[in-house]
């Protein structure tokens, strides 16, 4: 038989029938056309702004036992290299370890006592600078300054008798402490952090998608009209996934042990804590997109959206610092930043609940808000 | 004895449009009543206004003794909504679906009321099986034993035997019945005739407004509709072709085919017998007046209106 007459041979007029009716399809669903111009504007801006792999202007803490002309000289060149910014000046040891700890400073420069007299002297005293090395991207190029500028920082003050000490080695010892990680390995940083953004995918998505395919499948309707409250709803359909959180947490903590040989410096049980504030703050973050949603597609968008900027901002990919002071602020605002933190100060740090109170709190204070907002969207009448 | 449901100037409007119109509607213990009325009419907004799902822009009334506006909580412990779509979950097996409910609704004994109300189904053999692939009949009688469990007082049933066999449509108004006969109120939307006579009374709605209430006689006589049947005198004559000629003749407001017979119907008895006149010297049919039915009656006030658009 004749394929044309059967119809089986390829039709322009059919294939424009389809695209025409796609096209129509898609201009119908607004949220996913703003999504198809939306995604590519925040990557744009996110990476073509927010990102950079260099990052300078570090927060610095100067620890000057000498207040010799040397020692405050060199401080003066390290800032002039645009690495390090000073931004405290700390009086005792105590205040080295919180500082590193707190994350407050990425560096600390000690200067010991009789730094310019040793100096002066030719014996190359120690000078010690001490960085929080938990991402090795975040201080690898400030340290990498120094050494070289180490050489040279001194030559205008050795004069006179001095001048001698220009050539050779620097006129003293320097000495850099990674702290946290020695040895710069990326997996310490990446590895712990992955939970975070294991957690923030799978939570939001999975509850986004639950509530929405309630809806979608005509089964809410039913919902709503059983004696449930929208609190019981919302915490029925949540709870599930906080043990399913706690079941990936526990994966790759077991996965960072053994297969990436991450160190585990505080206490688990901390963190696990912890992770429940965490945990809770995504999930009613997907809680409201299911209430915004109107199919699970529209969700998955939602949800990758939200991903977006938590993967980008958070100092997961790259080091927070190296952002400018907008993309920072917006980074404050993400839950993600907050529980990186935390998970790579207890493990790699070996922080306690004192160390990380303030990031469980800002947790806190983002999942009550969004809750808030969620229990007011998730409506218990259809109007 | 109170009225099951009483509710006076219920008003509903969706961005500007007004999907239910001053509606009011009283209903007693233990009837059973048909809300009927072409698709888009708001039968199915009226019920979710009742069962506190939507709140009325305007009116107000009671379900059970109870405010809609204010006590809708307590109104959804007592009543039993079977929506449009088949709404239980299609990934539960049968007796999930049935203990979720019993669950939700903090029945006690819930284990043996489940056990029994699978038994009434006589579903016991196939209890482990996934809700979604029963057919729709069955689908149907699990979602009303769903909505049984808890006992209600009321019933609103959405288009419940849409899709279902014969057979189990009989089977469903007899439980239906039964239950009435024991004190249960039922509000049941259909857009089966037949259905709607099985009912103690029916409420006609278009267009959001109520045009008839009443017993289905009542409503017949109610509108006041002369109808004929008209049947070919010999093989020769063609009703389809008379039924063209009858469209649009002022004074005849209905034309219908039923078979090889074709109704023909009027809200103006004068006006009708006048427009038929020439018709009716033809030789090829045979005219004989008859009482109208329901559908008649419907059929008649259906074509003034078409969805989305007011009636002028």
């Amino acid at each position: 038989m004749n394929r044309a007459l059967n119809g089986q041979r390829f039709s322009w007029q059919r294939l424009r029938a389809m695209m025409f009716k796609e096209f129509i399809q898609m201009r119908r669903d607004r949220l996913t056309f703003a999504m198809m111009v939306g995604i590519p504007m925040m990557q744009l801006i996110l990476f073509g702004f927010a990102i950079n792999s260099d990052p300078r202007n570090l927060p610095t803490a100067v620890f000057d036992r000498d207040h010799g002309p040397f020692g405050r000289a060199l401080v003066a060149h390290m800032v002039a290299s645009g690495y390090f910014r000073v931004v405290e000046e700390i009086q005792e040891d105590a205040q080295i370890e919180a500082g590193l700890a707190l994350g407050r400073v990425q560096f600390v420069v000690s200067i010991p006592e009789g730094f310019s007299r040793e100096v002066a002297r030719g014996r190359r005293p120690e000078l010690l600078i001490e960085a929080d090395a938990t991402d090795p991207a975040a201080t690898s190029n400030a340290l990498g300054t120094v050494s070289v500028l180490a050489w040279h920082a001194l030559d205008r003050e050795l004069r006179g008798p001095l001048a001698g000490l220009r050539s050779g080695p620097p006129p003293f010892e320097l000495k850099m402490h990674r702290r946290y990680n020695q040895e710069g390995i990326t997996q310490y940083n990446v590895v712990p952090g992955l939970m975070g953004v294991v957690l923030t995918m799978t939570m939001v998505i999975m509850t986004a998608l639950a509530v929405t395919r309630e809806r979608e499948r005509g089964t809410m309707e039913s919902l709503l009209v059983t004696p449930l409250r929208p609190i019981e709803v919302m915490l029925g359909k949540i709870f599930p996934y906080v043990v399913v959180g706690y079941i990936q947490m526990t994966l790759i903590l077991v996965a960072a042990r053994v297969i990436f040989g991450v160190p585990v410096v505080g206490n688990i049980g901390v963190l696990m804590v912890a992770s429940v504030v965490f945990i809770m703050a995504n999930l009613a973050v997907g809680f409201t997109f299911s209430t915004l949603a109107r199919n699970q597609l529209q969700a998955m968008q939602m949800g990758f959206f939200y991903f977006l900027p938590n993967i980008l901002l958070s100092g997961f990919m790259f080091p927070f610092r190296g952002m400018p002071e907008w993309a920072q602020r917006v980074g404050e605002l993400l839950p993600l930043t907050h529980f990186l933190r935390i998970v790579r100060g207890v493990m790699l740090k070996g922080n306690g609940p004192e160390e990380i109170l303030g990031e469980v709190g800002a947790l806190g204070v983002f999942m009550l808000v969004v809750s808030v907002v969620a229990l007011k969207r998730y409506r218990q009448t259809l109007d | 004895m109170s009225a099951a449901i009483e509710v006076q100037g219920l008003t509903k409007r969706f961005q500007g449009r007004t999907v239910v119109d001053h509606l009011s509607l009283t209903v007693p213990q233990g009837r059973i009543l048909g809300f009927l009325g072409p698709n888009g009419s708001g039968k199915t907004t009226t019920i979710r206004m009742l069962c506190g799902l939507l709140t009325p822009d305007e009116g107000e009334g009671r379900c059970l003794g109870l405010d809609i506006r204010t006590q809708s909580h307590a109104i959804k412990r007592q009543i039993g909504y079977m929506t449009q779509r088949f709404s239980l979950y299609e990934d539960l097996s049968i007796r999930e679906n049935l203990d979720f409910s019993a669950r939700v609704h903090g029945l006690p004994e819930r284990k043996a009321r489940v056990e029994a109300a699978i038994e009434r189904l006589g579903l016991t053999a196939r209890r482990h099986q996934l809700a979604g692939e029963l057919s729709g009949g069955w689908k149907q009688r699990l979602a009303l034993a769903a909505c049984l469990l808890h006992q209600p007082r009321l019933l609103l049933l959405d288009e419940p035997t849409a899709g279902v066999d014969p057979k189990a449509r009989r089977e469903f108004w007899e439980q239906i019945h039964a239950m009435a006969a024991e004190g249960l109120t039922v509000l049941v939307t259909t857009h089966y005739m037949d259905e709607a006579e099985r009912c103690h009374a029916i409420a006609y709605i278009a267009q959001g407004k109520l045009l008839a209430t009443g017993s289905v006689e009542e409503v017949i006589r109610g509108a006041g509709l002369t109808t004929f049947s008209v049947a070919p005198a010999h093989g020769g004559a063609e009703t389809g072709l008379l039924a063209r000629r009858l469209r649009g003749v002022p004074g005849i407001e209905l034309v219908a085919p039923f078979g090889a017979l074709l109704h023909v119907g009027g809200g103006d008895r004068e006006a009708l017998l006048a427009a038929l006149e020439p018709f009716r010297r033809e030789a090829d049919f045979l005219w004989r007046e008859d009482a109208p039915t329901l559908e008649d009656v419907f059929i008649q006030w259906m074509p003034a209106q078409s969805p989305g658009e007011s009636r002028p």
